[in-house]
């Protein structure tokens, strides 16, 4: 975008035909914000390049990369799962189904979603396992013994945090994605579904072959742009320790007291890495608009 | 060939809230007999089409298809409708497919068709339709018409063994309207037992063998098209005809 900026800056200052009124026009219409950030983020690159403490603080916080990514990514695909069902189950006929899937979705929008990390990694994810447990020794008691020593043989202390701050982040993104999944089922005419079922279709068979390839098609956007939600929201992990970049920053600046060094870079990666996730599901979605 | 009516409507009934669409409705129809079905907007006309191939579930009364009863069990259900096609108002075609492949799905999905032999049933309904040229188009390049025509071509590729039409013309371009009952009038030609809400008088002159006239959820009149046209016998039957054939 950036170059497309500066070649239409040289073509409006090559053609003397257009009044003054049309040039400034034009100035005024270019994408200055985004110029800006990326000068902010080349300067940043320059300064970490050139800069030893700010060096050695981007080597320190590479480490979390990798972790802050695959940590998004495989919430994220919880999160599609979780929300696809949810969002499928609150229009669902069935009124359990229909009332437990909205309890979800408005719990999880209740509580700031911080707490709800904590909650669900240091609370949730134990009382599961202890029910599991049980159910273990119900199963022993009817003499299912291998399933009963497998359930049993879970152990809350062996769940790795990782896996605690992917489900607790896969359950919060699911509430949001399953709203995101009812909006663009409800989207789609009600005469497709009809036209499905006239034909003999079941409901599963005409939403997956008729309403979800459209619903998904117009909600594409909106998911990449909670992908993009999902990475920085994933800086919520470092307080399970997690060694996502946040957190390595954390330990950098607290052992080193280079608070601005950790923080300037932790800042512009999360920056640059949205920016670029931003700019894929704006082309994603003009590709999509011109296939129309 | 048995002779027992082919649908059977007794004593129908369907509400929505406090509204009463329908209201005691009966009706058969026996196999390769074409009924155009009019009346006033709001009279029931579309919700009786509608709750014969269970679209909407009555509220109370029966439907027997083939001399089966319709149960509310879903599995029943999704096979009678499969021997029932259905063209509505709008086309509701499925714009993420293109043509060949709406005619194609259901035959593969409920029909369990191969691929080849369901495009070889879909090519050959386009053709009945007179569009084989746009099997390759989506709906969104069509004319109104044209998708019209594809959705009775969808329809028609089940192999049905009625159709319902619900005013299959009425969102159409004037100019649009011919291609599109010349297409429903050679089906006529073809014996299929059709159910056709429609006010195209002309459609129903040439290729009905009855008339309903409906109004506020009952069948007010049911007689032969000469009839219904030169005397009928109900007074809001002459009114209403009075007031579409005006012009």
């Amino acid at each position: 975008m950036a170059e497309q900026a500066s070649k239409s800056l040289t073509e409006t200052s090559q053609s003397p035909p257009l009044d003054r009124l049309s040039v400034g026009r034009r100035l005024v219409d270019l994408p200055w914000w985004f110029v800006g950030i990326v000068i902010v983020i080349v300067w940043a690159g320059v300064t970490i390049a050139t800069r030893p403490n700010f060096n050695e603080a981007f080597r320190w916080i590479k480490a979390g990369i990798l972790v802050t990514l695959a940590t998004s990514l495989v919430a994220y695909v919880l999160a599609i799962g979780l929300g696809l069902l949810t969002g499928l189950g609150r229009m669902s006929r069935n009124v359990f189904v229909r009332n437990f899937a909205r309890m979800y979705v408005e719990i999880v929008r209740g509580i700031p979603m911080l707490v709800l990390i904590f909650f669900i990694a240091l609370v949730g994810l134990p009382l599961v396992i202890d029910m599991l447990h049980s159910l273990g020794e119900w199963f022993a008691s009817i003499g299912l013994t291998v399933l009963a020593n497998f359930l049993s043989g879970l152990e809350n202390a062996a769940v790795p945090m990782v896996a605690r701050a992917v489900i607790a982040l896969a359950v919060t993104y699911g509430a949001f994605l399953a709203e995101v999944f009812r909006a663009g089922i409800q989207s789609i005419g009600r005469g497709q579904m009809e036209a499905a079922r006239s034909l003999g279709m079941g409901y599963g068979q005409a939403m997956r072959h008729i309403i979800l390839p459209q619903a998904i098609r117009n909600i594409l956007p909106a998911l990449g742009n909670d992908f993009v939600s999902m990475v920085k929201d994933s800086s919520l992990v470092s307080l399970l320790a997690v060694r996502d970049m946040t957190q390595i920053s954390r330990l950098y600046a607290g052992s080193t007291f280079r608070y601005k060094e950790a923080f300037i870079t932790l800042s512009v990666l999360y920056l640059t890495m949205t920016v670029i996730l931003s700019l894929g599901v704006q082309a994603f979605e003009r590709r999509l608009r011109k296939h129309e | 060939m048995n002779n027992e009516p082919i649908i059977v409507v007794k004593d129908l009934s369907k509400r929505f809230g406090k509204v009463e669409a329908l209201n005691g409705v009966s009706l058969e129809v026996e196999r390769g007999k074409v009924i155009v079905v009019i009346g006033p907007s709001g009279s029931g006309k579309s919700t009786l089409l509608r709750c014969i191939n269970h679209l909407e579930a009555p509220s109370g009364g029966q439907v027997w298809i083939e001399g089966e009863l319709l149960t509310s069990n879903q599995r029943q259900i999704n096979a009678v409708r499969a021997e029932i096609g259905m063209v509505f108002q709008l086309f509701n075609l499925f714009p993420h497919l293109t043509v060949l492949e709406n005619v194609c799905l259901a035959q593969r999905v409920v029909r369990k068709r191969p691929r080849d032999e369901a495009e070889r049933v879909g090519m050959a309904q386009l053709k009945r339709v007179g569009i084989p040229e746009k099997a390759a188009a989506y709906p969104g390049q069509l004319s109104g018409g044209q998708q019209q025509r594809v959705a009775i071509a969808r329809a028609l590729a089940m192999d049905p063994k009625i159709m319902l039409f619900d005013e299959p013309t009425s969102a159409l371009d004037p100019e649009m309207i011919k291609e599109v009952l010349d297409v429903m009038l050679a089906l006529v030609k073809d014996g299929m037992t059709m159910l056709v809400v429609s006010h195209e008088m002309g459609f129903a002159r040439a290729a009905a063998d009855e008339m309903i006239f409906m109004d506020e959820g009952k069948i007010v009149e049911r007689t032969t098209p000469d009839l219904l046209f030169t005397k009928p016998r109900e007074e809001r039957t002459k009114l209403f005809l009075s007031q579409i054939l005006q012009h």
